[in-house]
């Protein structure tokens, strides 16, 4: 029971506690960049989510199967790095021959998520906590609804900004920015939430 | 005087936080104090010079069709270099910044500069220009470092600055504040350069 109440905890920590963006400042980039229309990142969210647990799980074995056994961990970030590019390039090309409606509307957004820190950031995450395997894919997946959470939210405000009267000097990236600390601080309310 | 302008360029007209915005994950996770900033500022700088004098180097010899994952190993090299040399010699500043060390690879700036300019120049100006788009970046941290850690905790790199009457504004350190505080900047930055434009 006690395995099933941790597992939960993971889960709900990543998406609201500790939001991967709006709390522990990872993925910033496409969160920002992505964020205009509501459609477009609900499809970053998906691709991300999908490939934070294929990394995941991906990670989980190199660490432990390669990395530890011959004992090059320092090797962790160069090792990584390039299963989560190798990733993304495989995702790419699945996506493209098995469903090309669904390549067509994320086409442009999935070779960003190489450089997407947040994926990088959870698996090595995923080792510094010493999560088993399960623990591992939950979090990864807690993690990426946690991002698709936050950019869907922005996104929904700023296609309603498009309507009100910005200042100029304050159009594009300093209003989003106000708004992301302004979600921020409505996530903060999380904090309590387990204790 | 090209030399010149490839290093102002990086501090000022193309600063990478205030005017490309790239790299934000660091420079929103890092600054709730001064020292962070600087030592984040520094730890990128490095690899980014590093990584650029790299692959100016390696500009003819690496195929079009694989550079993005060659730029990236090169970047994963320095990046584990700076993390343990760090580790070795600054290991209170190594913990506080933690996660955002092996994190430095998929800063967009190194991965831009290496893609927009490192490739298409000799090893002396992407060396320059490594320099100069390091210490924008630098710079940049330590303003936002600086505010954060003045109004969340009252001192500026660990010195008391504030009366002894201030209360701080621990929001300032949270999360919250690193975005407020940067959407702020960037607005007063545009009032400045749009004052300048009227004037010109």
């Amino acid at each position: 029971m006690d395995y099933i109440k941790e597992l939960v905890f993971i889960v709900i920590g990543a998406i609201l506690i500790n939001n991967f963006v709006l709390s522990r400042f990872l993925g910033i980039c496409p969160f920002l960049g992505v964020s205009r229309k509501v459609s477009t990142a609900m499809g970053m969210g998906m691709a991300v989510t999908f490939v934070m647990a294929m990394a995941s799980l991906i990670t989980y074995i190199v660490q432990y199967a390669v990395l530890e056994p011959l004992g090059i961990e320092y090797m962790q970030t160069i090792a990584f790095i390039l299963v989560i590019a190798s990733l993304v390039q495989l995702v790419e090309m699945v996506i493209r021959k098995a469903s090309p409606g669904l390549y067509q509307a994320l086409g442009v957004y999935l070779p960003l998520i190489t450089t997407n820190c947040a994926v990088l950031g959870v698996t090595i995450l995923n080792i510094q906590e010493e999560y088993d395997l399960l623990q591992t894919v939950l979090h990864g997946i807690g993690a990426a609804i946690g991002f698709t959470l936050a950019i869907v939210l922005l996104a929904g405000i700023r296609e309603r900004l498009d309507r009100a009267d910005v200042p100029k000097a304050m159009q594009g990236f300093p209003i989003t920015l106000i708004i992301a600390g302004l979600m921020a601080v409505a996530f903060l309310g999380f904090q309590g939430l387990i204790g | 005087m090209k030399a010149l302008k490839v290093l102002r360029n990086g501090i000022l007209d193309e600063n990478p936080v205030f005017k490309l915005v790239l790299g934000m994950c660091p420079t929103l996770a890092v600054t709730t104090a001064a020292v962070n900033g600087i030592g984040m500022g520094f730890a990128t700088t490095f690899v980014l010079v590093s990584s650029n004098i790299v692959i100016a180097l390696l500009r003819k010899f690496i195929p079009d069709k694989v550079r993005i994952p060659a730029f990236i190993t090169v970047i994963a090299t320095f990046v584990t270099i700076v993390g343990m040399l760090m580790e070795a010699f600054v290991p209170a500043l190594f913990k506080s910044l933690g996660l955002f060390i092996p994190l430095i690879v998929v800063n967009c700036i190194i991965l831009q500069r290496a893609e927009a300019f490192a490739s298409r120049h000799n090893v002396g100006l992407a060396a320059l220009d490594g320099i100069g788009m390091g210490l924008g970046f630098t710079l940049a941290l330590t303003i936002l470092g600086s505010i954060r850690e003045l109004l969340g905790a009252g001192t500026v790199f660990g010195l008391q600055v504030m009366p002894e009457s201030f209360s701080p504004a621990v929001i300032m350190i949270l999360p919250p504040g690193a975005f407020i505080t940067l959407g702020l900047l960037m607005f007063v930055l545009n009032l400045i350069s749009m004052r300048k434009k009227r004037e010109a």
